[in-house]
């Protein structure tokens, strides 16, 4: 097995010109299992292994594609939850089961070689190791794909979560402080994502104008649009759309950040089959065909990125994703940025420019209507905050508006192409789809 | 209530050893003239190892923007919640920025933009850290 980083597939510089295989890779299907809160440690049928072929099977069956054809498998192995897990004591050791249940793959952990033992892939020969989150993943496929690493291959990313607070065990448990969080956890920062952009989202309110809480139109439209997402967890546990004074009354977690700008975790897992778009057209269902990737990782230049980097940062990301596409801001009907806590979004929406929104104006975008039916439907998967920390729903709507079946999210302007994306303003990916491939 | 208490390692070495004699000795790289803060393997401006040095630099800042902590993750800081996490930019580089729990303010009350100095605390028996407090 090939480990990722021996294969030059990244594309994560300034100025790299327009995709050499733009148009040239597809998305043949997707599969979702359910998406649950937390995995009960017990029943076999819902663990992440199980939930991982389910997905596996769905992609492939709406693909039309067989296990035999099946060439590659590009699979996150990383806990969800990382070195801090969830309460401590119920993540691990455990007691396992019989094969393939015999070890923490296929429990909380899934990887390309347990996935082709217990699916029985025959033919795979791409199946690299140490694999990145979606964000990148999805750029990875792609490359390896318009290269002809392989031809035909599943990128899978499963979620894990179990009983216990998430992320409360582990090093958040911790008396001491060790590598990079000897330099914020002393402080009281555990080093997430919140924390990252929660100081510059205060000092955007200050500099542009507006206060923390004009986030609530994004945030109660985000969990519209999850009500529409049939695979979602909040449409499937009777989450309870949330109204202004709901969210306005809210606890906070960082003040000003609140428990609604937070994405649920939960345990769920998907799969996407990537493919030459010569051979996605003889497929089962209708291909969308893959216009740019791309992927960034920026260095902090402190402790605490501030706006100016962020915003920095973020309009690098969109002059590299739109350059790869040769397309510019006007030409993106679908954007589905991320929301893995509200308060990044603003900053994605203004780098990339969408519909016109400079930076400063995403207060006043969020106030007007954005609604899947309106002429400004941002987000129209609903993101995490409404379907669960799956990360995937901006990839699937994309999928689903360019192929017109997104059901009640259907929106009503023109859906030709897709920019959709797992990331942050310093570490990620985004991914340009188009109905066409050119 | 108890901080976490930072492990330093061979990079971070020398800068707790200063903050231990209540001193702020910040990376400094030679060449590029650039302080930099954590300190890292190389210079993040021309890429090099060999120009780093360290600096002491004055402990004078301001309050760029903050956050109150209410339901933080770490074990050890629940009992102190609510509490403020503030980002302090430094005088001599305003790039290079630092937390601070505000010793002395109380929780919501900070003034952004305010100017703030050094100060230390003990978290563990001979170690200390570096915080900062806002000047009346
Ligand atoms: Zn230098």
């Amino acid at each position: 097995m090939t480990n990722s980083n021996d294969f030059q597939w990244r594309r994560d510089r300034d100025g790299l010109g327009v995709w050499e295989h733009r148009g040239k890779v597809a998305i043949a299907g997707y599969g979702h299992s359910p998406v649950d809160r937390r995995w009960d440690g017990e029943n076999l049928d819902t663990s992440l292994g199980a939930y991982t072929i389910l997905a596996c099977q769905k992609a492939m069956e709406q693909a039309g594609v067989t296990i035999d054809q099946v060439d590659g498998i590009v699979c996150c192995d990383s806990h969800i939850a990382g070195g801090s897990g969830g309460s401590a004591s119920n993540w691990a050791p455990r007691p396992y089961f019989a094969p393939p249940y015999d070890s923490e793959y296929g429990i909380t952990l899934i990887n390309a070689q347990w996935l082709i033992g217990a699916m029985g892939f025959k033919n795979v020969k791409f199946a690299p190791t140490g694999v990145p989150t979606i964000g990148e993943m999805v750029g990875m496929a792609s490359q390896a794909v318009g290269d002809g690493v392989c031809n035909t291959c599943l990128v899978i990313y499963p979620t894990g979560n179990l009983e216990g607070r998430y992320r409360r065990g582990g090093e958040n448990a911790d008396d001491y402080a060790r590598g990079a969080r000897q330099w914020t956890v002393p402080w009281g920062n555990h080093g997430g994502n919140d924390f990252i952009n929660i100081f510059p989202h205060n000092q955007y309110c200050l500099k542009y104008g507006g206060e923390h809480d004009d986030l609530a139109p994004f945030v109660i439209n985000q969990h519209k649009n999850g009500m529409l997402t049939p695979w979602g967890f909040n449409v499937n546990h009777g989450v309870e759309p949330i109204t202004v004074e709901d969210y306005k009354t809210s606890r906070y977690i960082l003040n000003p950040l609140r428990i609604w700008d937070c994405d649920r975790p939960v345990n769920a897992s998907v799969a996407y089959l990537f493919t030459t778009a010569e051979r996605a057209r003889d497929m089962k269902s209708q291909p969308v065909y893959v216009l740019n990737h791309s992927q960034h990782n920026f260095r902090f230049r402190t402790t605490q990125p501030d706006l100016d980097e962020v915003e920095m940062w973020t309009d690098r990301q969109a002059a590299r994703m739109y350059e790869g596409a040769g397309m510019g801001p006007a030409d993106v009907d679908i954007f589905n940025p991320y929301d893995g806590y509200a308060i990044m979004t603003q900053f994605f929406l203004e780098g990339f420019q969408w519909h016109g929104v400079k930076r400063g104006d995403a207060f006043a975008f969020y106030a007007g209507d954005i609604s899947v039916k309106g002429p400004h439907p941002f987000f129209s998967s609903g993101g995490n905050l409404g379907n669960g920390r799956t990360r995937s729903a901006m990839y699937t709507d994309s999928i689903e508006q360019l192929r017109g079946t997104a059901g009640d999210r259907q929106v009503t302007v023109r859906a030709e192409t897709a920019l959709c994306a797992f990331t942050t303003p310093s570490s990620g990916g985004w991914l340009m789809l188009g109905k066409y491939p050119s | 209530m108890p901080k976490v208490i930072p492990v330093p390692d061979e990079l971070s070495q020398p800068f707790w050893d200063a903050v231990n004699q209540r001193r702020l000795m910040i990376q400094y790289c030679t060449v590029c003239g650039k302080l930099q803060y954590p300190p890292q393997a190389t210079c993040q401006v021309c890429g090099s190892a060999h120009n780093l040095e360290w600096k002491e630099v004055e402990g004078k800042g301001h309050i760029g923007a903050y956050i109150t902590i209410e339901d933080g993750r770490l074990n050890r800081r629940m009992p102190d919640q609510p509490y403020n996490l503030a980002m302090v930019t430094l005088d001599a580089d305003p790039t290079v920025n630092f937390y601070s729990n505000l010793p002395g303010t109380p929780a919501y009350e900070v003034p952004v933009g305010a100017a703030v100095e050094l100060t230390f605390e003990e978290v563990a028996p001979g170690q200390l850290i570096h915080e900062w407090r806002v000047l009346e």
